[in-house]
């Protein structure tokens, strides 16, 4: 009886032993490295512990209804549109043949380059009541300003449409990878079932993309939230308005901190829906064989009718918008060409830089640690820092700068009762704070790229290696770097161009006196020099495309059943 | 025309390339044809042209006395009434077992769709697995899925793409004799493709062999075996050799290991040069025969040893002994020939 004990508690020690390994095998430094990561959301999060009632009446009183509200809005409105514009035009160029669709595929992808404070400001230009819109139309019937009704861009719809003509490709593109990957026979099968096209597209192809088109509307909402140059410059009020405006209006760090968290709440809100949304059923393919998608070719009033269709995206979120950039810049960029804007861009590109290589560096040291090591400490903690990237920049700013802050102050202190010496500020206000900052944002770029590129080289191969007696160094140097070159470059140029977006964080954090392109633009176009920001706004678009074309052709290349 | 479907003179090329030629056959209703031949001979596409995913550029099929498709007219897949089980199943990942097998049923109201779908699920054996979905299920459990759910709306023909290649193999002459059951049961017009003649010979009433777009012999699966009609259906239905021969008449042929005799005679003229076909069953081992071959290479079978022998000429043929027989490598053993039906083809 007791042996039989002692064998069925056997596997259970063993098991303990396993759990207690995953959990105590863990490496110091990247455990420091990620806790060190982690300390804007414990900032944001523990502010929570310090009610400020006083202000919270106030905002309740007066501004947390709008910020609440219209940050719904806002959601419900991006989200709505973009699956239109993204699920649609994806659908057709897969599916159909028409005049265009190829350059259509990766032309869809484009408005992925162009920040939304950007759109936000060329629309502006155009259809305000001074832009060329209405002056011609003034001109040619003769009204005076208030004769006639027009669309308000500078408003919560105009900032809807804003951000869903440049968001909607995160979804574009999911849906298109998971149309792509759907085997052809699902449909077949639907179609030998009775179903005709449209049919077979509602009852099988859409449930099936569900989970891929949730996973881009999620990052959809993410950028939605994280918006502030849109909203800020339109006047709506959200929650990144108003984080801002607690901190420099109010002056309540503290405050701004827990408004914050109440984004984070939101945030965390949806993204566990999401997830919840998907447990029901899993959508394994059950299909391992694909055979190549045969595109049905439209008939010419068709094929009109579906390049109208998917042309609206790109020509109301890239074309007209670059349009307008470019006429600016030709009548501004002799004035705006000079030392200044060569500093703007020396600073954009040095930060940026710094950032992605750190970033790489880290990313690499991470996926290292976690690839021969199964320790679970490490896995949840490479997954915690990479939650940054569903943080808005606003949230990052507020939750380093507290602690910066706090530690300058402490430090001044310290040495003022000691020593009679002022240390002044020795981290916040420093590109060190900055760059800290966009690491926590977007670490997580680097580290899912560089693990998706690590998880390729299969241990086996390192095994093969070993038996030919090469060493660690030459297996790395022969077999790792190789394989992985494609994947490191796109995980800095990745970092690089978000880095030269963000916008809030850079603003909140800057050095004393340090401009860079977005920040720069942003003051250009709040000073109502609309024309004068079309250059920084075209160099950061510019930019923006790189992403752009490493996407749309890492996408043609994974193709199942195309060459 | 009492054919469930008959398919006339079609042909198909696929950018400039024939793909099918001229292809003509029929299928009784309730009847269960094999397209049989290697991969590439264009089975597959004959296929897709009687569910109506390709179309053919000449030619008809008929599916129940109705014309489906000619060169100018083309009834859509959905209009046809067909039901399709592809070679991975194609399930829907996304739907349990049983919204798979009612997915076809539109316009029924929900008793019959109930009763139906109680039909099939107990026909083939499903009631544990209904509300599971495709991933948790056995290949065999999936094949029985997609065939319920392709068999539920009562097509006018079932149409299988490989239906066997995505099991074990063990499982596969087992399962295709089950599955013929339960169509004969249905009485379900069936045509299966397939390039494994054991499948073809386990499940169909009738076979037909393709090589490169041409439907070749379109006979029972015994006639194939023992009447190939073309010296490309000898090769693929079947092991055996082709050994040289001169015909003397018409029942005997002079060949490098003596006269083969056979019981049937043949109308061949006197004099052809000719190449016989032996099959292993045609080769028997006898210890008391003179003539003798040398063993090359054995392959064991369970019940049976199939013999790779070697002749003092050189010549190779292959024989089927009974697995007690068992020779080492090498060793020269008895033979006898005992033909029944010769299966001559004129020298090349």
């Amino acid at each position: 009886m007791l042996a039989t004990r002692a064998a069925q508690a056997l596997p259970n020690a063993l098991a303990f032993k396993t759990v207690l390994f995953k959990l105590t095998n863990w490496n110091p430094a990247l455990v420091f490295l990620s806790l060190l990561f982690s300390i804007p959301l414990a900032v944001v999060f523990g502010s929570l512990f310090f009610p400020e009632y006083e202000v919270w009446a106030h905002l309740r009183a007066t501004v947390l209804t709008d910020y609440i509200g219209n940050s719904l809005a806002l959601l419900l409105g991006v989200g709505f549109f973009s699956l239109l514009l993204g699920v649609i035009p994806a659908w057709m160029v897969t599916m159909y043949r028409f005049p265009l669709s190829y350059q259509l595929e990766w032309a869809l992808l484009l408005p992925m380059s162009m920040p939304a404070y950007i759109i936000a400001y060329s629309y502006t230009g155009a259809l305000d009541v001074a832009g060329p819109l209405q002056t011609m139309l003034r001109d040619f019937t003769g009204w005076q300003y208030r004769d006639y009704w027009f669309p308000e861009v500078r408003s919560l719809g105009g900032a809807i449409a804003m951000l869903s003509l440049v968001l909607y490709p995160y979804i574009y593109l999911l849906a298109r990878a998971a149309f792509i990957e759907q085997s052809v026979c699902v449909l077949e099968v639907s179609r030998t079932l009775g179903c005709n096209a449209i049919d077979s597209f509602r009852r099988v192809a859409l449930p099936l993309a569900r989970p891929a088109i949730m996973v881009g509307l999620s990052l959809v909402v993410m950028e939605t939230l994280a918006d502030y140059g849109t909203v800020q410059y339109f006047g709506v009020s959200t929650f990144t308005t108003g984080i801002f405006r607690t901190w420099f209006g109010l002056g309540n760090s503290l405050a701004a901190a827990q408004l914050s968290a109440l984004l984070l709440v939101f945030v965390a809100v949806f993204l566990y829906l999401e997830k919840r949304s998907r447990k029901q059923a899993r959508y394994h393919h059950t299909s391992s064989t694909y055979s190549s998608l045969m595109q049905q070719r439209l008939t010419r009033g068709q094929g009109f009718i579906a390049l109208v269709i998917c042309a609206v995206p790109l020509v109301f979120g890239f074309i007209i918008p670059v349009s307008l950039l470019i006429n600016w810049a030709i009548d501004t960029y002799a004035d705006v060409l000079g030392k200044d804007f060569y500093l703007l861009l020396f600073h954009s590109l040095l930060l940026a830089f710094i950032t992605s290589a750190l970033a790489l560096a880290i990313a690499l040291f991470m996926a290292y640690s976690n690839r021969n090591n199964q320790s679970l400490l490490n896995r949840i903690m490479v997954r915690f820092v990479s939650m940054g990237y569903a943080i808005p920049g606003t949230v990052i700013a507020v939750g380093v700068l507290i602690p910066f802050a706090w530690f300058d102050n402490s430090i001044d202190t310290l040495l003022m009762e000691n020593l009679n010496i002022s240390s002044g500020l020795l981290i916040s206000g420093t590109l060190f704070t900055l760059v800290f900052a966009y690491l926590v944002r977007f670490l997580a770029v680097s580290i899912n790229t560089v693990e998706a590129a690590l998880g390729k080289i299969k241990p086996v191969m390192d095994e093969v290696a070993k038996t030919t007696g090469m060493r660690a160094v030459i297996i790395v140097k022969r077999i790792h770097i190789p394989m992985m070159r494609g994947s490191l470059l796109t995980a800095l140029l990745l970092v690089f161009v978000d880095v030269l977006k963000e916008l809030p964080a850079t603003l909140i954090l800057r050095p004393f006196n340090f401009n860079t392109l977005a920040v720069r633009t942003y003051e250009l176009a709040n000073e109502e020099l609309l024309a004068e920001a079309a250059v920084p706004a075209l160099a950061i678009v510019i930019a923006g495309i790189i992403p752009v074309i490493i996407i749309s052709n890492s996408i043609s290349r994974s193709r199942p059943g195309h060459e | 025309m009492n054919n469930a479907i008959e398919i006339k003179n079609i042909s198909l090329s696929i950018e400039g390339r024939p793909i099918l030629e001229d292809v003509s056959f029929g299928v009784n209703e309730a009847g269960i044809a094999c397209l049989l031949g290697p991969s590439g001979c264009g089975k597959t596409t004959l296929l897709r042209c009687i569910a109506g995913f390709e179309r053919p550029h000449k030619g008809e099929v008929w599916i129940k006395g109705i014309r489906v498709s000619n060169p100018v007219h083309h009834l859509p897949v959905e209009q046809r009434h067909i039901g399709m089980v592809f070679q991975d199943y194609a399930l829907f990942p996304h739907m349990s077992v049983k919204d798979n097998i009612v997915f076809g049923l539109k316009n029924l109201n929900a008793k019959r769709v109930m009763q139906r779908l109680d039909e099939l699920v107990a026909l083939l054996s499903l009631e544990k697995h209904i509300n599971k979905y495709p991933h948790s299920l056995s290949g065999g459990q999936q094949q029985r899925a997609a065939l319920a759910r392709a068999m539920a709306p009562r097509p006018s023909v079932l149409l299988l793409d490989e239906p066997f290649a995505s099991l074990d193999i063990e499982l596969r002459e087992q399962i295709a004799r089950e599955l013929r059951q339960i169509l004969k049961h249905d009485g379900i017009t069936t045509i299966m493709v397939s390039h494994n003649q054991l499948e073809a010979f386990a499940m169909a009433d009738v076979i037909g062999v393709m090589n490169e777009g041409e439907l070749l012999q379109w006979d029972t699966a015994f006639d194939l075996y023992h009447e190939p009609k073309t010296a490309v259906v000898a090769d693929f239905v079947g092991e055996g050799v082709f050994i040289s021969g001169e015909v003397i008449n018409d029942k005997e042929v002079k060949t490098e290991i003596g006269v083969i005799q056979s019981t049937v005679a043949h109308e061949t003229g006197v004099g052809t040069k000719v190449r016989v076909l032996l099959r292993p069953d045609d080769i028997l081992h006898d210890d008391d025969s003179s003539m003798t071959a040398r063993v090359t290479d054995k392959a064991f079978r369970g019940a049976e040893f199939l013999y790779t022998l070697e002749l003092e000429s050189g010549l190779r043929v292959l024989s089927l002994v009974p697995s007690h027989h068992d020779h080492p490598m090498n060793e020269p053993i008895g033979i006898r020939l005992e033909i029944d039906h010769l299966v001559i083809f004129p020298e090349r």
